[in-house]
């Protein structure tokens, strides 16, 4: 049977700035939410699976964040980490109706 | 067969020298073993200088590691002492009771220092300067002791002088004649040094006469013939050695000055040889070791029954071992009846030239203050050619370029080694060598005294060209396959503006590029464009874009700036206040000498840097760092320049300044060094009435000592060269390149001729201020701009 999932808000388009990621507080979960260059708008966890850093603080290249404690590579799309280290994080789906930022967490 | 049996007394640098070149001809055809008096491994006995200089450390001078010595099977006996020999068995006996059977045996038991016969010289506290433990014995004496006195104004004692004053010491020098180094000097080049050495702090007594050391157990003064007496805890004697003939002596061998040898090193028993500064060769002994090199390579060939010409004598050229003196002297050196002098004396840049010739010939040369020459003269010398020649070849010779260019392949360029620049260059080609130390370790040149190091990168540049620069430049990374040449060439020429457009318009392999071009594109457009150019903050890493640094917990560090290390109640009461409020986690005296708050969270920082009112200490940046300071001439008792007030001007100037790493600085106001100058990217050294500036060190992960880049006397000057010198950095380093791996890249020469070119330095100094104008202090800078403390320092809390 398919999983129920919560719809939230999180803010508005521009809450979030161009190319950077926002750390985003919703219950006891933390996401990082990145406004990639070309406008679309991600959310994983704000969680390296390497040793706890903080996503949404690394550098962004298209799809791409790079943890700024030690330069994992993670795409922010499927939350794979790149070769030549491995893991994964929790990826989450976000939809943007009319500037607002909402996204799907499940409960 | 059983292996002959090769003994060699002294584990020297001319012994083991032979020994290197014996199993090159003849790898383990002889069984080797070796009494050496000192504890020691074989040593690089001329860079004592520069270990008593503080230039680098004992351990670094080690010619052959002990491993060397098991790879070949050599048997060494470090401390032991060979105190007699029975030539007609062919055994030696050493102190230690051990008795060695000989086939062959080598004498090389070098020379001792000459110790005037004269009352009292054998307190305690009169030295020579020959070996690790003299060495070690002044650096002892110079932490408890004031006054040192140097017996003997030549090479040896100048170079020991120099030494006692980076010790912290008083030098006298006393002199016999009426000027420094009469063996190699005339009266103008000794004129220059002395005005040089007398301004870092030595004093001269010339026409003395030494009678006698004075005081009871230890010396506390000596006295002249003429009564004057002066004070002094320690006297070096520097007045010439002797050779070691003692034992060679009592074995009944033919001794005079020193153990007489044939052409083929052989003294009059047919199978003991004596080789180094412990033989005479027709009537004459040398202290230096390029001939006894020479004479090591002749007794190899003998002993392995190669067929040669036999050793014929040098001609010896001499050079002063002090960091911004150059002197070279080859020769003869003073004018006779039968010879005319060329001489040209540079009386403003203090600098002297000076070339003897007879009948035509170059047979003799002194040069001061700039030595470059000194290789190519020697070499013409050595082969006598006529002035003539040497004239055209100057004409050829154009200003800028590298003397090396213009010597012929013949000519040596290692002095000390005898290696030619043909013998280089072939090994270069052959063995495909790139870097100073892979020659180093297949030609041997630059292994002795270390002159002619500039020589020998200059024909690494000239003999690989563009493959030279390209080894030493990599690309950005693997988005790219440009280097960072191309990268700023192209930002140039097409005025490219902002990372995304050199991105494209370069046809990067991935989209936004990766952690490491994006913050370098984002660095060299900025060095290109300074003033215009606006920061990209999110190709920044996040301390550089947060102004703070980032910790494990995803907390953050704050450290507010602190010119020169000096604070005031003022701001530790606003540092108190701030730690309270915000509960930081911890309170730290940071190693740059300041103030480290750490654990703040993100959120907070806006508020904690309103409430401090400090400006940023850029301890996250790619930046300026710290201008460590010593206490200085305001308190310290043995400064001698005002090192915080010099170091806060640093660091006000340059504060803010984006390199291509982080540039810390250390100011200290005498050669204690307080201020670690030695490990920093650039470290001041004050002295009386000259401030030294070095460059180039690094106390971290690949620890380097900084290379004095210059000696200059006012404020201004020390403001203006490092200025030249960072700005030099920024325009020509990779990113994350440190002033260390830059400066071993390019090479200090380099770097020097660059800045001391009055024009150049001029230029790079402008550019740099245009670069300093765009600084604004970040902190405030945030707290002012809403927008930004929302989109980078605020999270976004739902429920
Ligand atoms: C705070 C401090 C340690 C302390 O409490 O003393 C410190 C802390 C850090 N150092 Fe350091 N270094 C500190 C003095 C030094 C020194 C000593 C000095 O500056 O006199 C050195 C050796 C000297 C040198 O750099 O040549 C030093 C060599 C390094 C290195 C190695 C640099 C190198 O080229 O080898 C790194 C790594 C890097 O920069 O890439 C580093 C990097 C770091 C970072 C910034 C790691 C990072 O990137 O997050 C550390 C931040 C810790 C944190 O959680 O906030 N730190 N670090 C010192 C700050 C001084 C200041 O007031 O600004
Ligand atoms: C401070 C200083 C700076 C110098 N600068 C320069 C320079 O710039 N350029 C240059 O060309 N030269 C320079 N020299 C000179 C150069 O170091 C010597 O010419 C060279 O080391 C001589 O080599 P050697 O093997 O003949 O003697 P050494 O290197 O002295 O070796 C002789 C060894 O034999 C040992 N020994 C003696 N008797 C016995 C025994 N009975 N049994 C066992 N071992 C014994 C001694 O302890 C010593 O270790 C400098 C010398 C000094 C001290
Ligand atoms: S470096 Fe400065 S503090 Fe240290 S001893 Fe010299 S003058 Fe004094
Ligand atoms: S915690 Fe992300 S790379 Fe180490």
């Amino acid at each position: 049977m398919e999983q129920t999932v919560k719809k939230v808000r999180i803010g508005q388009m521009d809450d979030f700035p161009i190319s950077l990621g926002k750390a985003v507080m919703v219950g006891d979960k933390e996401l990082a939410v990145f406004r990639l260059a070309n406008n679309g708008i991600k959310a994983i966890e704000n969680k390296c699976p390497h040793r706890g850093g903080k996503l949404s603080e690394g550098i962004v290249s298209s799809q791409y964040v790079f943890c700024p404690m030690h330069d994992w590579k993670i795409n922010i799309a499927d939350g794979e980490v790149q070769a030549p280290d491995e893991g994964c994080v929790q990826t989450f789906k976000t939809i943007i109706e009319a500037e607002e930022v909402y996204v799907e967490l499940p409960i | 067969m059983e292996k002959q049996k090769l003994i060699l007394i002294g584990n020297g640098m001319a012994g083991i020298r032979t020994i290197e070149e014996i199993i090159k001809l003849l790898p383990d055809y002889f069984e080797i073993t070796v009494f050496g008096k000192e504890p020691y491994p074989n040593y690089n006995r001329i860079q004592l200088s520069n270990v008593l200089q503080g230039d680098t450390e004992l351990k670094d001078i080690i010619l052959n590691e002990w491993q060397w010595y098991e790879d070949n099977n050599i048997l060494l006996y470090p401390g032991e002492t060979v105190v007699k020999i029975d030539k007609e068995r062919q055994v030696v006996f050493t102190d230690k009771g051990k008795e060695a059977e000989y086939d062959y045996l080598i004498i090389a038991t070098g020379s001792h220092p000459f110790i005037l016969p004269i009352r009292g010289s054998d307190k305690k506290g009169v030295t020579g300067f020959r070996d690790i433990a003299d060495c070690e014995e002044m650096i002892k004496t110079s932490k408890t002791y004031q006054h040192a006195t140097v017996i003997g104004g030549g090479l040896l004692g100048l170079e020991a002088a120099r030494g006692l004053l980076n010790l912290g010491m008083k030098v006298d020098v006393i002199e016999l004649a009426d000027y420094l180094m009469e063996a190699q000097l005339d009266q103008t080049a000794a004129g220059l040094l002395q005005e040089e050495l007398e301004t870092q702090g030595m004093q001269f007594h010339f026409n003395k006469q030494t009678t006698e050391i004075l005081g009871d157990e230890r010396v506390t003064g000596i006295q002249f013939q003429d009564g004057q007496v002066i004070q002094a805890d320690l006297v070096v004697m520097a007045i010439g050695i002797r050779p070691n003939i003692q034992l060679a002596k009592e074995t009944g061998l033919t001794v005079n000055r020193g153990i007489v040898v044939n052409d083929f090193m052989q003294t009059n028993v047919a199978n003991i040889y004596a080789v180094g500064e412990c033989a005479e060769h027709n009537h004459t002994t040398y202290g230096l070791v390029a001939p006894l090199y020479e004479q090591g390579q002749v007794l190899a060939k003998h002993i392995c029954g190669m067929n040669h010409q036999g050793y014929k004598g040098s001609i010896v050229s001499t050079q002063l071992k002090i960091s911004g003196v150059d002197v070279f002297s080859a020769g003869i050196i003073n004018e006779t009846a039968d010879t005319k002098a060329m001489k040209v004396l540079d009386e403003w840049q203090k600098t002297y030239k000076k070339i003897v010739i007879q009948s035509g010939k170059i047979v003799g040369t002194v040069l001061y203050g700039n030595t470059k020459e000194g290789a190519k003269l020697f070499s013409y010398m050595k082969k006598n050619a006529s002035i003539e020649d040497y004239l055209a070849s100057q004409q050829n010779a154009e200003e800028e370029e590298s003397i090396v260019q213009s010597m012929g392949d013949e000519e040596v360029i290692c002095g000390c080694n005898g290696v030619s620049k043909g013998t280089i260059v072939e090994a270069i080609n052959r063995e495909g060598l790139t870097s100073l130390e892979e020659v180093k370790n297949v030609t041997n040149a630059a292994r002795s005294c270390g002159q002619c190091k500039g020589m020998v990168t200059d024909l690494l540049e000239l003999t690989l060209g563009d493959d030279y620069s390209e080894s030493s430049s990599e690309t950005i990374c693997s988005c790219t396959d440009l280097s960072r040449e191309q990268v700023i060439a192209a930002i140039r020429e097409k005025g490219l503006t902002h990372t995304k457009e050199v991105m494209n318009v370069l046809g990067w392999k991935t989209e936004e590029g990766c952690s490491k071009c994006r913050p370098a594109l984002n660095y060299y457009l900025g060095m290109v464009h300074a003033a215009d150019y606006e920061d990209e903050r999110e190709s920044r890493f996040v301390n550089e874009r947060l102004h703070a640094n980032i910790q494990k917990d995803g907390t953050y560090s704050v450290v507010p700036r602190m010119y020169g290390g000096v604070t005031n109640v003022e701001d530790l009461r606003k540092i108190a206040d701030v730690a309270e409020k915000y509960q930081v986690g911890m309170i730290k005296l940071t190693g740059g000498q300041r103030i480290d708050l750490l654990g703040i969270t993100k959120e907070d920082l806006p508020d904690v840097w309103k409430d401090l009112g400090m400006p940023s200490g850029y301890a996250y940046g790619k930046s300026v760092r710290t201008v460590k300071t010593c206490v200085g001439a305001q308190f310290c008792r043995f400064g001698t320049q005002d090192s915080v007030g010099m170091g806060i001007q640093l660091e006000k100037k340059f504060e803010g300044l984006n390199t291509p790493h982080k540039v810390k600085m250390g100011v200290s106001a005498c050669p204690r060094n307080c201020a670690e100058g030695g490990v920093k990217d650039v470290g001041v050294i004050g002295l009386d009435g000259v401030w030294e500036v070095y460059v180039g060190g690094n106390g971290g992960t690949d620890l380097r000592q900084a290379e004095l880049l210059v000696r200059v006397k006012t404020e201004d000057e020390v403001l203006a060269y490092t200025a030249a010198f960072l700005q030099y950095y920024r325009e020509n380093a990779n990113y994350l390149e440190r002033t260390s791996a830059f400066v071993e890249r390019v090479g200090l020469e380099h770097v020097q001729e660059v800045v001391m070119d009055e024009h150049v330095r001029q230029a790079l100094n402008e550019r740099m201020e245009r670069a300093l104008s765009a600084y604004q202090e970040p902190w405030q800078a945030v707290i002012e701009d809403e927008q930004t403390v929302k989109d980078l320092y605020q999270n976004i809390q739902t429920h």
